[in-house]
């Protein structure tokens, strides 16, 4: 049990000491530009497609649960409103961080744990290359940038999709669909959502840069450091996202 | 004769482990000292405190009279440039071909042009015997000899003023460990004229050193030239030089 409790506050300790370490470093040069463009292509369009894929699922599929059971009581009409709340505040940021997280940050574990365990992160210290500037800031500017675009999309696509499903599946109109969404979904429904996904964007690349800069053992080690990061990424976004839920309600509502 | 680097009662222990039990050193400018001991004994500790990857429990670790112990990651990296740090492994960039690997301090630290790096890349590949063949080659296509002189290389390139070699024969077959230990010789009397190498190797010893520590049980039993080693009385160090030692 103590075992346990020293392994998370060292674990939750190092993240933070990361990411002051990461704060204090974004205003030193160089500036690495071309490493974050770089970083945002690898992270996001390479991910364009599991983004997008689910989110068009999950909206079509919560167009359609919504649709079957809001007809028993004559709600039908507010599917729309509904599922774009759902989309734009939870579903579209915290399952693009999910997927797109889980993919992108347990590469940058195994990257960086592989680096790691075969002294290349030792031997770029030795080289007088500040790897905290070269090897993390540029993957988490990349983040903040890429996941509120993936988010952008992934809502573009999951309203979309649940409108489609309205339209073929349960013959809705779609002209008053749109108009009683807009009704009802203001910008902060959307804003709070993208807020979230830069948040998220900034949790899930910490985990993934941590879990590969503390590697140790091998490459049995590395295979634990990147099964230890998938799940850390899904607990860290979901539990992350009732809190930061509940700050952005106070702050917006 | 000035001190460039002096270690200075080093204590460093790994959780309950000690390795090094208070050792002191200096190396001086233009000397080859030579850190000898068994595996485990601390050799390679001593040479990532000297370098700053490791930070140690006690003591006082002088580097171009700076105190560097207490120096933050960002504070160290001037001291590193002005060294040149050798891997066992090698440590070569594995993404990355034989001339960006060679080229990658320059690129980091230097603003020259592409063509001057890759005159300066070949230059220094040549002094370490290598030719423009491998230029485009990954680490992973050459040879383990051909990989360690590919990391010397590297580490020469910024000019250092000091050279730290970690085990540079090891795992190697004896024709390339004397090509190596050559390699070092002709290293300390014309690029870059002080360094420290940690080795096992007694034969890399007899060839290189201008001075040699030996590191027992976390302690230097013997320092001297070399002969003054081997005519050490001491019975843990007459059983480490037969190869006698416990492991």
């Amino acid at each position: 049990m103590q075992a346990v409790l020293t392994r998370s506050v060292l674990w939750y300790g190092g993240v933070a000491l990361l990411a002051g370490r990461v704060l204090r470093n974004l205003a030193l040069p160089p500036s690495y530009f071309r490493l974050i463009l770089q970083e945002i292509e690898a992270l996001g369009v390479r991910s364009l497609g599991v983004a997008l894929t689910a989110a068009i699922f999950t909206g079509m599929v919560f167009a359609l649960q919504s649709a079957v059971n809001m007809a028993r009581f004559g709600a039908e009409n507010y599917v729309g409103p509904i599922s774009a709340l759902a989309i734009l505040r939870e579903l579209g940021p915290v399952l693009t961080a999910i997927l797109v997280g889980g993919k992108v940050a347990s590469g940058i574990t195994a990257e960086l744990g592989s680096m790691k365990v075969t002294e290349q992160i030792d031997a770029l210290r030795v080289l007088g290359v500040n790897y905290i500037k070269r090897l993390i800031v540029p993957r988490l500017l990349a983040a903040v940038i890429v996941f509120p675009l993936l988010t952008v999309l992934a809502d573009v696509v999951g309203v979309l999709g649940g409108m489609l499903m309205m339209v073929i599946e349960r013959g809705a109109d779609m002209y008053t669909y749109w108009n009683t969404l807009t009704y009802w979904v203001l910008p902060r429904d959307f804003l709070t959502g993208i807020i979230k996904s830069a948040f998220f964007g900034i949790v899930v690349t910490l985990i993934g840069c941590y879990n590969g800069l503390s590697t140790e053992g091998g490459t049995e080690g590395l295979g634990r450091a990147t099964t230890a990061t998938v799940v850390q990424v899904t607990m860290g976004v979901i539990v992350s996202d009732f809190f930061l839920t509940k700050l952005l309600l106070i702050i917006f509502w | 004769m000035d001190a460039i680097i002096e270690v200075i009662d080093v204590v460093k222990g790994f959780e309950a482990t000690p390795v090094l039990k208070g050792v002191s050193i200096a190396l001086e400018k233009g000397e080859t000292l030579v850190v000898m001991g068994g595996s485990g004994s601390g050799k390679t500790v001593l040479l990532r405190l000297i370098a700053g990857l490791l930070r140690p429990d006690a003591g006082q670790i002088r580097v171009f009279g700076q105190n560097i112990e207490e120096l933050s990651e960002e504070e160290l990296l001037p001291i590193r440039r002005r060294l040149g740090y050798v891997f066992q492994s090698a440590a070569l960039f594995d993404s990355l071909t034989i001339h960006d690997n060679v080229a990658y301090p320059l690129r980091e630290h230097t603003r020259l042009g592409e063509e001057e790096i890759r005159r300066r890349v070949v230059h220094f590949l040549s002094l370490v015997g290598l030719n423009e063949g491998v230029l485009e080659q990954l680490p992973a296509e050459l040879s383990g000899g051909m990989r360690k002189r590919v990391g010397i290389a590297r580490a020469l390139i910024g000019e250092p003023e000091v050279m730290l070699y970690d085990e540079p024969t090891a795992g190697l077959d004896p024709t390339n460990s004397k090509t190596v230990a050559e390699l070092i010789v002709q290293m300390g009397e014309g690029v870059c004229d002080s360094s420290i190498v940690v080795t096992h190797d007694l034969e890399l010893t007899k060839t290189v050193a201008d001075r040699v520590a030996l590191l027992i049980d976390g302690r230097f039993a013997a320092t001297g030239t070399v002969d003054t080693v081997l005519a050490t009385r001491d019975d843990a160090v007459q059983a480490f030089l037969a190869g006698k030692a416990k492991p």
